[in-house]
């Protein structure tokens, strides 16, 4: 970086010495419009002809190899293909989505192609020479080296993660479900239709409406739940009176040493109605009867997929509060003893603010994960049990249910609908929450 | 000695309550491993302490000719390695530019990150499947990789960046004035000084694909291309042969060695996570 503002301060500095800068003539307004008419014109105009030759040739390569592809894209995007049986419009909306993203990387790159000529030709009116052709190898290479770094990485990002959330919030606004579905039927743009639906159509409306209040009670009671027990569990494991601790503190982290995946199905054979050993080995014989329908009422599956995620969650808290706790110093608990504070007001003063300042934005992270938590929820008990009058089960969150209505009954635009709403609740209350948090404060000046 | 008997009673009470959890906590396991070595494949007749004591389970997944778990383990390990191995590449140099350069997009490209972790990974499966069969990627496990290192990068960037920023800026100013070059910088200086955190998440890129079951499950079709949580899953989830026990072996087979490495490694998994998540 300081090498390259001496290169080209330099050489004016040195001409600013002698005299006033020698005034070429050299039109800056001819080299921008120059520059807007053909990538490289421009640069031509500026002399630096390596360099517009490059843009040159990359604008002819780049019309000629994807001129066609984003021109059928754009037009794929607009109509989602007219002639039926013919046009296959997930692909075209697929075209036409790559070419919006191509496009805006091309108009960047003619931003910077234009504001470049424009520089230069105003540095070489005020008699700047420009650097030979090893030197501006060197320099670019210097500036352009950040985004060698970040290339690969962006644009597998771009195909893996970008692309695909686009097509998924487009297929919110389109009719795509299993009666009407390429290449047999076209598709159509159809606006907020399925979000009126899903407000105002009863049984999409019952579900919306019990799902969303289920996921918001999960999300809440199971994610609090965790945290209070790993926290509860921490304060107890570091009482300066306790020994064994490293044996304690192993066991306790044990739920989340063993893989979720397999704990999940391990509980639900567990709770198995018929054959499972909570109902059969401790339910049965200490209160007889004929167990508890664990997997059948919703309630009490409810009831266990929140003590199941408290299970496998806690031991993250515990491991990552344990640290914490460690790092608070001793002084603080001293002096508040002098002052005479019950145990309660040095954990409220002196425990709780320090823990959740050092982890907060991890302990937001829990809850929006939570919020989303397809395995413990699907795993168990597939989201069951059936509910008469909706069409998704007792215990779905809206993950589950848009996993369900895409899988199972190939709702798509259903499915995408609930889950551009689900990715706008969860980032709004993120930002929000990280915002107020001061370490992304910190972050964010950088 | 009144609150000397208060503080023995307490601390008899902290005891009580670990071996209360700790009961919760081993009862499952016991279970499953006792399941794993009962003899018959049905759970109607088996207690938690099997009558018989067999391995039968555990050599059928070895020696059956139907048994495919080799095969399963082996493309776990390739999934896993290869999405380990490639995600610690790209994620590391995405973070170092993050974090020591400026470029066009950089706030907008941080904040991008942030959001796009929040959307459910749920909504991109249908694009990704279209997208794979688009390019011919469908059932195969490059493709599975592909999808795993690229959607890794925005949380783990965002957890590096904020690892690599505690690097004071001077050691690579020093380093520049001696004539190193970025990538000499980058290569001798910053990885070595990020290998923590880099660990982090070379494990969490393993561990991830190792159990996860429903991108492979949409993904991979043919059951020779199956990673070992979708084949064992399907033990359980297949309607002709429902087999819990066998199911139970194989996940034991896996769990294990996954534990006792976790165990040993959380210390510096939580190191990292609150060195780079929160900045303390």
């Amino acid at each position: 970086m300081l090498e390259r503002e001496r290169v080209i301060d330099n050489p004016l500095n040195e001409k600013g010495n002698n005299n006033k800068p020698k005034s070429v003539k050299h039109n800056a307004v001819l080299a921008t419009i120059l520059s807007i008419i053909f990538a490289g014109c421009g640069q031509i105009y500026n002399r630096r002809f390596f360099k517009g030759i490059v843009f040159i040739i990359l604008e002819i390569a780049f019309i000629m190899t994807c001129g066609d592809f984003i021109n059928l894209g754009i037009w794929g995007i607009r109509t989602l293909g007219t002639i039926q049986g013919v046009d296959h419009s997930i692909f075209l909306l697929v075209y036409g989505l790559i070419s919006i993203i191509m496009l805006v990387f091309v108009v960047a790159f003619y931003i910077l192609n234009v504001k470049d000529a424009r520089k230069q030709a105003k540095l070489i009116a005020q008699g700047w020479e420009p650097p030979g052709l090893r030197e501006s190898i060197r320099i670019g290479y210097d500036r352009s080296f950040v985004y060698w770094l970040t290339v690969p990485g962006f644009t597998l990002l771009i195909f893996t993660v970008l692309l695909p959330l686009l097509f998924a919030i487009s297929l919110a606004f389109t009719n795509y479900d299993l009666y009407n579905s390429p290449p047999r039927n076209l598709l159509d743009w159809v606006g907020i239709e399925n979000f009126t639906q899903l407000i105002s159509v009863p049984i999409w409306k019952d579900t919306f409406f019990s799902v969303f209040s289920w996921t918001i009670i999960w999300t809440l009671v199971a994610t609090s739940l965790q945290i209070i027990l790993g926290l509860f569990l921490a304060l107890l494991a570091n009482d300066s009176r306790i020994k064994f601790k490293k044996l304690i503190r192993t066991i306790l982290i044990l739920p989340w040493a063993v893989p979720g995946f397999v704990s999940i199905l391990i509980f639900a054979a567990m709770f198995n109605n018929d054959f499972g050993t909570i109902n059969r080995d401790i339910i049965i014989p200490l209160f007889g009867g004929d167990g508890i329908p664990w997997l059948s009422d919703p309630f009490y599956t409810r009831i266990v997929l929140i003590l199941i995620q408290t299970w496998l969650g806690y031991p993250f808290i515990f491991a990552l509060f344990s640290g914490v706790l460690q790092s608070v110093s001793k002084d603080w608990y001293e002096a508040a003893e002098v002052d005479g504070a019950t145990r309660w007001q040095k954990f409220r003063n002196i425990t709780l603010p320090h823990v959740l300042f050092a982890t907060a934005p991890l302990l937001i992270i829990q809850y929006t994960t939570n919020f989303n938590n397809f395995n413990v929820i699907y795993l168990f008990n597939e989201g069951g049990p059936a509910v008469q009058g909706q069409n998704a089960g007792g215990t779905d969150i809206l993950i589950s249910w848009v996993y369900k209505l895409t899988f199972e009954t190939n709702n798509y635009s259903m499915a995408a609908a609930i889950s551009l709403i689900i990715g706008l609740l969860v980032s709004v209350f993120a930002i929000f929450q990280f915002r107020r948090t001061s370490s992304f404060k910190q972050e964010g000046k950088i | 000695m009144n609150s000397k008997m208060k503080s023995n009673l307490e601390v008899v009470g902290i005891y009580l309550i670990f071996t209360f959890m700790a009961v919760i906590i081993i009862y499952p396991i016991v279970w499953a491993i006792g399941m794993s070595l009962n003899s018959s494949t049905s759970f109607y007749s088996s207690t938690i302490i099997p009558e018989k004591w067999s391995l039968v389970h555990y050599k059928w997944l070895f020696t059956d000719p139907n048994s495919d778990y080799l095969l399963w383990y082996k493309n776990s390990m390739i999934v896993s390695g290869c999405s380990a191995v490639f995600s610690v590449i790209m994620t590391s140099l995405v973070a170092y530019a993050f974090s020591r350069y400026n470029f066009v997009g950089k706030k907008t490209g941080l904040y991008t990150f942030l959001i796009l972790q929040m959307f459910p990974a749920m909504m991109a499966m249908v694009a990704l499947y279209i997208l794979l069969n688009l390019v011919g990627l469908l059932d195969t496990l490059t493709g599975l990789i592909l999808i795993y290192v690229g959607g890794q990068i925005p949380f783990n960037a965002w957890l590096v960046k904020g690892y690599l920023d505690t690097i004071p800026r001077e050691l690579d100013e020093s380093a520049k004035i001696d004539g190193a070059g970025h990538m000499t910088i980058f290569l001798r200086i910053i990885i070595p000084l990020a290998k923590p955190i880099l660990a982090v998440v070379a494990l969490f890129n393993f561990m991830t694909p190792l159990f996860d079951f429903l991108l492979p499950s949409i993904i991979l079709q043919s059951s020779d291309n199956y990673t070992l949580a979708l084949g064992l899953f399907n033990f359980i989830n297949d309607q002709f042969s429902n087999n819990f026990t066998r199911f139970a072996a194989g996940a034991i087979l896996i769990a294990a060695p996954v534990s006792i490495l976790y165990l040993f490694l959380q210390r510096y998994l939580i190191t990292g996570l609150t060195a780079g998540g929160t900045k303390g």
